[in-house]
């Protein structure tokens, strides 16, 4: 058979732990029983490919999804999807979705005390470019409070789906924006040990993509689990 | 120069904006060969109390074992209806289902060919990371020698094999335990 070159895994603390009873909703879903090794073969180094869809263009541009424009600051969220190593994942799939600008996402279940925006939905997807880029328009999220503790808000944030070259990369995170205060409060952004790991999360101000009378930007890179240098070896 | 991976967060309880456009629980489309299954379940966390807000995710490969994949290098016929991705919500109660095909056999870490099985992703609010398992097919003789079932303690291993519904041939029966005695096997991936 051919040599299959796995992903690398997380250097530890780079990534949340299953548990983290500072956000109560862990302490009854994550696992308690220790996972289990499980080597990279065919089924986790291959994964689901998307193509674009004819309704790309408004998929990207969250303010113009509707007859009007929506409420709140306009905003360009676009970066890079590289992997460990620096390289770019091209034509990967991104999924967004966020709360409006008051802090209300579109969805039955959620009863904050804001309003809904006729105007946002605030989801969007795209793919990345052949230089693994990919550009979002929309409206900067806002803070909402939730149950987790006392005078609970999570910072705004933008919620990201991605899929990368196999099932052994997925990822879903959240971008969350520099300078909030709250961040420093919420257990989710707080759930990975590493500070540096954990920073990676903050977007930064970007001038240059920053459009003049139009709308601030903000990179967000997203870093993706690399391949091992070397193939699989057979297991003792 | 190496990068440091970006943090998994959770899904959040909103997901359903962002991801209901792709979701997928019959994955077989017109001309598609093999076995029809139907794979129907629910998610439980400690308590035993049904998730009613996860999302789960399926990828395998089609019936001759070949991945809609270009890595899947292996002299098998991949099938234009046949995709192999699926994405479902749980339901209030916790249930899900997938109608799809049972999937041929690919290589292992070993050399041999794995039983025929199905890599899932579980993510729900108080997820902080996504949960990978798997789900094999109950009745299968490869399931004695799979490499990685053997990696599992054998007490667990049942956790991970679909059951047969006692009225429907067709319909098997496979759980999500987040936690608890009957937890799940869940993989370091």
């Amino acid at each position: 058979m051919t040599c299959l070159r796995g992903y690398r895994r997380p250097p530890p603390g780079t990534q949340p732990n299953h548990l983290h009873p500072q956000y109560v909703s862990s302490i009854k879903r994550a696992p308690a029983k220790p996972l289990v090794y499980l080597p990279h073969t065919l089924s986790e180094v291959t994964g689901p490919m998307f193509e674009a869809s004819s309704s790309d263009l408004k998929a990207c541009d969250l303010t113009r999804q509707h007859s009007g424009e929506p409420l709140g600051e306009r905003i360009i969220v676009s970066g890079r999807v590289l992997d460990e190593d620096g390289r770019p994942v091209p034509h990967t799939l991104v999924e967004v979705w966020q709360a409006n600008a008051a802090g209300r996402y579109l969805h039955k279940i959620d009863q904050h005390d804001a309003p809904l925006d006729p105007n946002f939905t605030g989801t969007g997807h795209t793919l990345t470019d052949s230089d693994g880029r990919y550009r979002f328009v929309t409206i900067r999220p806002g803070a909402y409070p939730w149950k987790n503790h006392h005078n609970a808000w999570r910072p705004a944030h933008v919620h990201f789906s991605l899929f990368g070259p196999a099932f052994a990369t997925r990822l879903v995170t959240q971008m969350y924006f520099p300078g909030d205060p709250l961040l420093s409060f919420d257990p989710i952004f707080n759930c990975t040990a590493d500070e540096r790991a954990r920073n990676h999360l903050i977007s930064s101000f970007d001038w240059e993509s920053t459009l003049p009378e139009n709308a601030l930007g903000f990179n967000f890179d997203i870093i993706l689990g690399g391949r091992d240098e070397t193939p699989w070896e057979k297991a003792k | 120069m190496t990068f440091q991976s970006t943090p998994s967060q959770t899904v959040g309880p909103f997901f359903e904006i962002g991801l209901s456009r792709l979701y997928v629980n019959d994955l077989v489309g017109p001309g598609v060969s093999g076995e029809r299954v139907e794979i129907e379940g629910k998610a439980f966390d400690a308590d035993g109390q049904p998730v009613g807000d996860a999302v789960i995710e399926i990828w395998q490969a089609n019936s001759h074992g070949k991945y809609a994949h270009p890595e899947d290098q292996q002299d098998k016929p991949t099938e234009s209806g046949f995709q192999g991705y699926g994405r479902t919500p749980t339901q209030p109660d916790g249930s899900f289902r997938f109608k799809t095909v049972k999937p041929g056999r690919v290589p292992g870490p070993d050399g041999n060919l794995q039983a025929p099985h199905i890599a899932v992703s579980v993510f729900a609010r108080g997820l902080l990371r996504r949960l990978v398992t798997r789900i094999y097919f109950p009745d299968e003789p490869a399931n004695a020698e799979d490499y990685v079932l053997n990696l599992v303690e054998p007490a667990r291993r049942h956790t991970l094999i679909a059951k047969r519904t006692t009225n429907r041939q067709a319909t098997l029966e496979w759980n999500v335990v987040l936690q608890g005695a009957d937890e799940t096997v869940f993989f370091d991936c």
